[in-house]
């Protein structure tokens, strides 16, 4: 049911100009919103989608340019004026209390009040209701920063639930959602759209924006390149529009999936009957020289609580682990890296990027660490690390003295791998590592991870992207429930047996 | 089939129910920790001294000695919880002491001189707050300015003690009301309404969530659309209309002004309210918990008077007890928080 265009529109953004230091982040944008639409905003890493959302939203003040929300002239300076008109938003990066509990985070500033102040009773309830429309069962009294990013993600959905607003902003909401999740979401958005509510989409899978949207408009690099109706952009049209070329062909990588592995030798990395109470059940992995391993399976089975034992950032109750044949007990992340493993985290906010330094600083930062502060990286070999990385992964503004915290979202995951990938390891551990990346920048990154593994990197790769995991890896770890279920080969199966395999389909599977 | 289940498929009942307590309640862990601690003194001291210290005249004493203690700790927990921390306390306990003394011994009437201090405690929290706020001055350095302010009005005001004869002032630590040998002055009386309210307030009010939400992270915060920079100005004047009813409290223990009152007692409501549970780095404490860290001080010093040793032995344990409950907090911290 996409939108007629003869509604009056809710929002309305006219030549709008942002400019930081150094970068001129929009420049003189068009954009606007009907009742009931589902609108995508696309482009590249850095193209100014999160900026134009932020501009409406009242967190930065435009350099000019005016915005009309119902046809009223409006200059929020706070969320709160924009919440007040009707505005809700879930912000790329997640924006919650991780010391509250779940349900407070969901009802912080909208709590239900009683006689006596606040009535938690109600509150909860009501938190637990709009969490429940999105499929969402968590204990609402817990706190928030016991729980995944996945479910995070999906608990600030939750909370743009609580306002009754004419306009919903989500700026990449399912970068960490498996397709059932997308899907539950999905069906929340087009009732909402069914209701009259302007919905502004923000991801970079395409399959997703293609089955949700009704239109799209497009920037690069800070302005405007054109607004569609969604039937009248096919997708290379799109991804032209984006990037502004044709996007290379992806079969070079998948090569990568098919290349033969060595294993009768020693694996670099075996872990066997791996598990922590309350974490992981069991689990079973190995890498081989130069082989890159993909772990696939739903959210919650177990991925990341694999790694994390495997890296050493928590202590295994059972199992063991074998580093390069020889029985190790991991004890810590500098131990795992000082056996030249290195990790790359889905928690880029907590545990990644320091907003403070420079690209250039942090991208140094894993190797200097594995040197032992003492021994300082020399110049010019910062300067050829720096870039190399730069190049290979595409950072854009391609300025390595910029402080990395403001960079988009993706530019930012880009320098966090890089930071990992300079290190050098023997076996590089990598979770989600293309979350909300572009599609011209996914290509670069799995370009690389391949070129890297057929030169003798070990990889250990986790994806919700199930393509991406077949594309690259030669073998597939399936985990569901906490322990690991099987293996595949990936030259073996498609990604539909993958798919019937992780969701439990007996007999679905033919090894 | 989309439901998201985050029970950790536990291996039996109890563990889930741990899990499930630890889950929701990691945050009062320390402050149970200081109850328990509180509980092992009384009556560790109590054996000791057999049986003379757990008396009812000598609990009784503890409230009465500490009020104003409790109070700053009462403002300070709103403060640190922000991930703030206001050192001007103490001194402005001691300038609205000495102001309100010398206001009274001017023949100014009570009921002029009390609200006089509470507003002068008040201002200067705000300008604390401002300057956090709106200067981006950091807490510290912002609250040792006034700090430095404080002590330096109160010389102002006087250079010497000044007694206090108002009757009022001094009715409200003279009058005891009795229950069988147990007794609580109008100043411990105070000490406690102030807790209570304390304690609802950042329970059970949009603003009291804010504190919290604040410490916790305050650029989510200022994303949520909460009054952010509203709630910043507000706990340091808070804490210095604590300060003033603090320094009214003491003037009345003292039955006098003196411009030296006050001085190191931040640390000593900095430590309390610590031991009591609240973390230095903001966004989990509570004010009940405050309330048992000054009793846990409070016991302490009772009993280093009680063995006739030397006072500095307070501060001496004082700081050991600290730095246990620094290392008991980063342990629960680093328990609950990871990513699954
Ligand atoms: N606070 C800031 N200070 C300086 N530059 C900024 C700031 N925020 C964003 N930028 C710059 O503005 C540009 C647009 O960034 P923006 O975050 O809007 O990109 P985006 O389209 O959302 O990208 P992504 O897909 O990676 O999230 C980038 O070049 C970025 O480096
Ligand atoms: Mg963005």
């Amino acid at each position: 049911m996409p939108a007629d265009t003869d509604v009056p529109l809710i929002v309305e953004m006219r030549g709008i100009t942002i400019r930081f230091p150094g970068v001129l982040a929009l420049d003189n944008v068009d954009f606007s919103l009907r009742p009931g639409e589902i609108h995508s905003l696309m482009g590249e890493n850095g193209a100014g989608k999160s900026t134009l959302i932020k501009a409406l939203t009242g967190v930065y003040a435009i350099d000019s340019g005016s915005i009309m929300v119902s046809g009223e002239h409006q200059s929020f300076v706070t969320t709160a004026d924009a919440q007040a008109a009707g505005i809700s938003t879930v912000y790329q990066e997640i924006n919650l209390c991780p010391n509250l509990s779940v349900g407070e985070n969901v009802m912080l500033g909208h709590e239900k009040r009683g006689r006596f102040g606040i009535d938690w009773k109600s509150t909860f309830e009501e938190a637990e209701h709009h969490m429940a429309s999105l499929g969402l069962d968590v204990d609402s009294r817990s706190i928030l920063e016991s729980h995944s990013i996945a479910i995070q993600q999906l608990i600030a959905i939750s909370r743009a639930m609580v306002l009754d607003a004419k306009v919903l902003i989500l700026d990449e909401p399912t970068s960490s959602l498996d397709r059932g999740e997308v899907e539950q979401l999905f069906g929340v958005i087009r009732s909402l759209r069914d209701r009259g509510v302007a919905i502004l989409f923000v991801s970079h899978f395409l399959e997703q924006v293609y089955e949700i949207s009704d239109r799209i408009t497009v920037l690069r690099n800070g302005q405007l390149v054109g607004e569609h109706l969604v039937e009248e952009l096919p997708r290379d049209a799109l991804v032209a529009e984006m990037i502004g070329r044709e996007l290379d062909d992806l079969t070079a990588i998948s090569a990568s999936a098919g290349r033969e592995v060595d294993r009768t030798g020693t694996p670099v990395l075996r872990a066997a009957g791996l598990g922590k109470r309350g974490m992981l059940e069991s689990a079973d992995v190995s890498v081989y020289d130069g082989e890159v391993v993909g772990l696939a399976g739903l959210l919650g089975s177990g991925r990341t609580e694999l790694v994390r034992l495997l890296y050493g950032a928590d202590r295994p109750d059972t199992g063991e682990i074998d580093v390069a044949g020889v029985r190790q007990r991991v004890q810590s992340p500098r131990h795992a890296m000082a056996r030249g493993m290195a990790f790359s985290s889905e928690n880029r906010r907590a545990e990644g990027v320091v907003s403070d330094l420079t690209v250039a600083e942090n991208m140094i930062l894993g190797i200097q660490a594995q040197r032992g502060w003492l021994r300082r990286v020399r110049k010019s070999e910062q300067d050829a690390v720096v870039g190399e990385y730069m190049e290979a992964l595409g950072v854009r503004p391609a300025d390595p003295t910029m402080p990395a915290g403001n960079l988009s979202g993706g530019n930012q995951q880009k320098v966090l791998l890089a930071r990992w990938l300079a290190t050098a390891p023997e076996l590089l551990i990598l979770d989600e590592p293309t979350r909300g990346i572009d599609v011209g920048a996914k290509a670069d990154i799995q370009r690389k991870v391949a070129e890297l593994s057929a030169q003798g990197l070990s990889v250990i790769f986790i994806s919700s992207e199930l393509e991406e995991v077949l594309r690259i890896a030669q073998r597939v770890v399936v985990m569901r429930d906490r322990r690991s279920i099987g293996e595949l080969e990936s030259s073996k199966v498609n990604l539909d047996h993958l798919i019937d395999y992780i969701a439990h389909k007996e007999g679905s599977v033919l090894q | 089939m989309t439901a998201v289940e985050t029970e950790k498929a536990p291996r039996n009942a109890v563990f889930a129910g741990i899990d499930t307590f630890v889950n929701r309640h990691a945050s009062v862990l320390p402050t149970v920790a200081a109850a328990v601690i509180l509980s092992v003194l009384l009556v560790g001291a109590n054996i000791r001294f057999d049986g003379r210290f757990l008396t009812p005249g000598n609990i009784s004493a503890l409230l009465l000695n500490n009020a104003f203690l409790m109070v700053l700790a009462v403002g300070m927990t709103f403060v640190i919880v922000t991930a703030g921390i206001d050192l001007s306390v103490g001194s402005v306990m001691g300038f609205t002491g000495i102001l309100g003394a010398s206001m009274l011994s001017g023949g100014v009437p009570a009921i002029v001189v009390i609200p006089t201090m509470l507003v002068a405690g008040a201002l200067i929290g705000l300008l604390i707050g401002v300057l956090v706020q709106y200067f981006n001055v950091q807490p510290f350095i912002a609250s040792l300015a006034g700090l430095f302010l404080g002590r330096g009005l109160a010389y102002v005001v006087s250079l010497n003690s000044i007694r206090v004869e108002d009757p009022v002032v001094l009715w409200l630590q003279t009058t005891r009301f009795r229950l069988g040998d147990w007794y609580i002055t109008p100043t411990g009386i105070i000490a406690l309404v102030v807790v209570a309210i304390g304690a609802l307030v950042m329970q059970y009010t949009r603003f009291g969530r804010t504190v919290y939400a604040v410490g916790g992270s305050e650029s989510s915060a200022e994303l949520m659309g909460l009054k952010v920079a509203r709630t910043k100005v507000m706990v340091y004047v808070i804490s210095g209309l604590c300060g003033g009813l603090a320094g009214l409290l003491l003037t009345a223990f003292s039955g006098a002004g003196y411009p030296r009152y006050g001085i190191g007692t931040e640390l000593d409501v900095i430590a309390t309210v610590v031991i009591g549970g609240t973390l230095l780095a903001g966004g989990r404490g509570y004010v009940l918990g405050s309330m048992i860290g000054v009793f846990v001080f409070a016991t302490i010093t009772t009993i280093i008077s009680f063995m006739g040793a030397e006072q500095s032995w307070t501060h001496i344990i004082v700081g050991g007890l600290l730095l246990l409950f620094i290392v008991v907090q980063r342990a629960i911290v680093a328990r609950t928080s990871r990513t699954g």
